[in-house]
């Protein structure tokens, strides 16, 4: 689009040089001539420096530079035009008068033109070259940001996997069919985990759908110890959420509650809509007086920088302790723009 | 025959170790543990001769449950972690075996422990078990004791100070003190040095407690705590609390 308006105003300028040495009194083929000619010249010098501009763009310091490319340019321009006129027109001794009296005029208006092109061309390069940068180093933080997400996603403990793998060992044994079961939890599960995307936002109901193969599969591991309630409202099984979100809260919740009591425990998810927000909740038994007073385990801290990650808040998680309960609240808001941007 | 005590928190976990150790006819398997008070108590009552022991437990780990054990017994860890196998092996356990194991891992950790238990006392390799375990120490953030039957947490800021009282400490709290079978070089390693100081050779103080530092004469001082109980510091003692209150 610049080239071609940047034509229109050589093209507009040699018919201008044309009718100015009509006027002067020479035939409209003299003034053609001269007109294309010199025209010619200074279109291929400028392009010369266009050219060079694309390949070496001088640092900001070194822009004097460009101002002597011009004048050597355009005063190459002036001479060149001069010398081959006055070659062709040898005879004709008011025209190489004209010839030799406009050269000032010739090489002022060459570096008018020649120096409009460079600065051009080098403010649309600088201008390139900061916009490229300035994408490379967009294009980098998304990936720093995905690349997080994915590594908070995917904190599975392995420790959850051996242990399961030994209670499919133990159940191999006794009860097959069981132990096969479990395999097939296990499997899904895993499945479930591998292939989530964060930019996918997923149903309650999907990932409930999930969260229990988890819960039975640590069922079957700690046997009537634990046991789960999950009141989920029937408004909010269609809200949507990040994948993989409740999991570490959940296993976060279990491990506090089994390994802080010795009784039975009970986990309760419990779902609700609020200001068309979705809240999940959940609760999990704890002994105040020998639970490590670390605060949020590394299992909520990295839910709550993937909150964060994913929707720019840092309040969308909460821990209250009411007695010997410990709740985990998380806020999911529905405003789909706010995951995307 | 051979006594063994299972300790595991999952059921099933301790159902595949009996498995395999109903194959072996000189073991008998005295009793199944669901946590660390459960397990001190079978282990007080049986005295076995080998203990099959998770690590991560309900409330104490089996470390702490360990600690509890005034007797020397011979350990094989069964754990999912793989981090704790330097510090099993300094507290000189057997075998440690990682979930899943499968029975011939199972096996060669049996055999290894009738080797260790027919050629050398079992005494001499096990009573290192409650000594010095820990060569590389990591700060403790609670201390588990056992009064008579009692299994008791005590979290470390709750202790006002730690005195030596021959092969045990005695820990004080705001509920009196618990004896445990540690010395003093342990404590001194293992809690925040800015929190605690060794102020004399048969004394530790939680800095918090001190309300006042009296000196009696030269060279002789004695810290008051809030609970108006007084400690003697040693001279490198006295010194080494200045450095740490900034005096």
């Amino acid at each position: 689009m610049g080239l071609l308006y940047a034509l229109f105003f050589f093209l507009w300028w040699a018919v201008m040089h044309v009718i100015v040495i009509h006027r002067f009194g020479f035939s409209w083929q003299t003034a053609l001539i001269d007109s294309t000619i010199n025209n010619t010249l200074l279109l291929i010098l400028s392009f010369a420096m266009v050219m060079a501009l694309h390949y070496y763009t001088p640092s900001r310091s070194k822009s004097l530079m460009l101002f002597g490319w011009s004048i050597i340019l355009s005063m190459a321009c002036a001479v060149l035009s001069k010398l081959v006129l006055s070659k062709i027109y040898e005879g004709d001794n008011a025209y190489v008068v004209i010839c030799h009296k406009s050269f000032l005029i010739r090489f002022c208006i060459a570096f008018l033109m020649i120096g409009w092109v460079m600065l051009f061309s080098w403010i649309t390069n600088t201008m390139k070259s900061k916009q490229e940068s300035e994408a490379r180093k967009t294009d980098a933080e998304k990936l720093l940001r995905e690349a997080e997400l994915t590594g908070l996603r995917q904190q599975l403990q392995p420790h959850f996997l051996f242990n399961s793998l030994n209670s499919i060992s133990a159940l191999a044994g006794s009860k097959p069919e069981e132990a096969r079961k479990m395999i097939q939890q296990l499997s899904d599960f895993l499945r479930g985990t591998l292939k989530k995307d964060d930019q996918q936002m997923l149903s309650l109901q999907e990932e409930l759908k999930h969260l229990q193969l988890y819960l039975d599969i640590e069922k079957v591991r700690f046997g009537h110890r634990l046991s789960t309630e999950i009141n989920a409202n029937e408004q909010s099984m269609s809200l949507l959420l990040p994948p993989l979100l409740l999991q570490p809260i959940v296993e976060n919740a279990i491990k506090f509650g089994l390994y802080d009591t010795t009784g039975d425990v009970t986990i309760q998810i419990t779902t609700k809509t609020e200001n068309s927000d979705l809240l999940i909740s959940i609760t999990n038994p704890f002994d105040i007086e020998t639970a490590q007073p670390k605060g949020t385990g590394f299992g909520l801290k990295s839910v709550q920088r993937r909150l964060y990650l994913l929707f720019f808040r840092n309040d969308l998680l909460q821990t209250n302790i009411n007695q010997n309960l410990f709740t985990t609240t998380v806020i999911i808001p529905q405003q789909p723009s706010a995951a995307n941007t | 025959m051979i006594k063994s005590v299972i300790i595991d928190d999952e059921p099933l976990a301790r159902s595949i170790v009996k498995e395999y150790l109903q194959e072996d006819a000189e073991i008998e398997v005295m009793q199944e543990c669901g946590d660390g008070f459960e397990g001190v108590k079978a282990i007080m009552q049986h005295k076995p001769d080998v203990v099959f022991l998770d690590i991560q437990m309900p409330k104490i780990t089996g470390f702490e449950m360990l600690e509890l054990i005034d007797f020397p017994i011979s350990v094989i860890f069964t754990t999912a972690y793989d981090e704790y196998a330097i510090k099993a092996f300094e507290a000189h356990a057997v075998d440690y075996l990682l979930k899943p194991f499968s029975k011939e891992r199972f096996n060669k950790a049996l055999k290894k422990w009738k080797e260790q238990h027919n050629t050398t006392d079992t005494k001499s390799n096990t009573t290192s078990l409650l000594e010095d375990g820990q060569k590389q120490p990591e700060e403790q953030s609670r201390v588990v004791v056992k009064n008579g039957s009692n299994i008791k947490i005590i979290p470390v800021g709750d202790i006002h100070y730690i005195e030596a009282y021959d092969d045990y400490v005695k820990i004080f709290t705001k509920d009196g003190y618990s004896l445990k079978k540690k010395t003093m070089n342990y404590f001194e390693q293992t809690f925040n040095a800015q929190q605690f100081v060794r102020v004399h050779r048969s004394y530790i103080l939680q800095i918090q407690q001190i309300t006042k530092i009296e000196t009696l004469e030269k060279d002789s001082h004695i810290a008051l705590l809030k609970t108006g109980v007084k400690i003697p510091l040693s001279k490198t003692g006295y010194v080494k609390l200045k450095a740490v209150l900034g005096l």
